[in-house]
């Protein structure tokens, strides 16, 4: 499976790999929910460590898609929010 | 994984398949997103550029607010050495004003060099994306038939597509952050410029200076009659001499700058020293009765 960390680039990790995850994917969830920037941050950080060195980079020329977008580590709580109500216009130029 | 980051990559995706189906001939998908990828590569560029500049803007600021700070401590140090400990002290609490806005532009300027760091890999991974992309491009016009084409194209084109939807995001980000820094930079720009800082009530400008440099010049006029009258010997009698006749002692002539020039010399015109009054004046009546008489010696 292949991961992409906004503003980092790809990973590939295994399945087994990806399965761990889902704890962390909660906490992101709890932490935008309840507008916890500092929660966030740690959760994120925390996720995208795991992912960092559980996964294997993908170099920069290749085209792959990934399966799974995560948000940058230093994300706000106001950026999450617009990430998640992004409508057509914006995120994909072209 | 069906929470939030789930929805975060369906967003990508979407975007993607909605691009794709704008454009239904093979050929144009290819060429049109190719021209999209070189305008947000130089688009990066551009961006990498704009943060560095407000990086460098940070810097001066943060240069001239060292200057000030430099320039109250030595401040205090004057006003401790004259012994006024209260200018000292209004001295050192405006530096540590100004210390406060220092580490807030170092703050500022640590943020704005990740942000350059981040688009400058940005710039780098597409780049080497956008070169991928030309290569597959190429390959698929050139070996597959239509329909098989369309599937590679699909797979070339949402996979730069996501790098451009990342990439344009971190601009997005770096334009708003470098905005919001342009904005605070201008208003410690006006601050210097004005001189508040150095004065954060307002009420006059620069006091401390001022009062310093009244301080120092009264001790500098005395400093300087100290010295002058040293120079002038042992006998305080000679000045008035020196200042009267001007063929006194030579180290009479050197203290002119403070000593008031003396009248006698200002008066008399610069030709002065041997000549009398009258021996200068004379010279202009016999130059007017002249010019008559010499003509007629020379023709005769």
């Amino acid at each position: 499976m292949i991961v992409r960390i906004l503003n980092e680039g790809q990973w590939h990790l295994t399945d087994d790999a990806v399965r761990g995850l889902n704890s962390f994917d909660d906490a992101v969830e709890q932490a935008v929910a309840s507008g916890d920037q500092e929660q966030l941050t740690k959760a994120l950080h925390t996720l995208l460590d795991r992912i960092r060195t559980t996964g294997t980079r993908l170099p920069d020329d290749s085209l792959e898609d990934s399966d799974l977008i995560l948000p940058d580590a230093d994300s706000t709580l106001e950026e999450m929010r617009q990430l998640l109500s992004e409508s057509e216009e914006g995120l994909i130029p072209g | 994984m069906s929470g939030i980051l789930q929805r975060i990559s369906m967003i990508f995706r979407a975007k993607t398949d909605k691009a794709l189906d704008k454009l239904e001939d093979p050929r144009q998908t290819l060429d049109y997103s190719y021209q999209r990828q070189l305008e947000l590569l130089q688009k990066v560029r551009r961006g990498v550029a704009d943060v560095a500049t407000s990086r460098k803007r940070i810097e001066l600021q943060a240069n001239q607010l060292n200057t000030q700070a430099d320039k109250l401590t030595m401040q205090a140090q004057r006003a401790l050495e004259v012994g006024r400990e209260d200018l000292a002290r209004e001295a050192l609490t405006r530096r540590s004003g100004i210390q406060q806005q220092l580490s807030d532009l170092q703050v500022q300027h640590a943020q704005l060099q990740s942000e350059e760091e981040k688009l400058t890999r940005a710039s780098q991974r597409l780049q080497a994306k956008v070169d991928a992309f030309r290569t597959r491009k190429e390959t698929i016009k050139a070996t597959y038939s239509a329909a098989e084409a369309q599937t590679r194209i699909n797979e070339a084109f949402s996979g730069i597509s996501e790098e451009m939807g990342d990439v344009g995001l971190a601009i997005q980000r770096a334009e708003d952050k470098t905005a919001q820094m342009q904005a605070r930079a201008g208003a410690i720009d006006e601050l210097l410029a004005s001189g508040a800082l150095e004065d954060p009530t307002g009420t006059a400008k620069d006091d401390i200076t001022l009062e310093l440099e009244q301080l120092a010049s009264t001790s500098d006029v005395e400093n300087e009659l100290a010295r002058m009258k040293a120079s002038l010997g042992p006998g305080s009698a000679a000045a008035p001499q020196a200042i009267e006749g001007q063929q006194a002692s030579p180290g009479a002539q050197q203290p002119p700058g403070q000593a008031p020039q003396p009248p006698s010399q200002a008066a008399p015109p610069p030709s002065l020293n041997a000549q009398t009054p009258q021996e200068y004046q004379a010279p202009p009546k016999q130059d007017q009765e002249a010019p008559p008489a010499q003509p007629q010696g020379d023709l005769r």
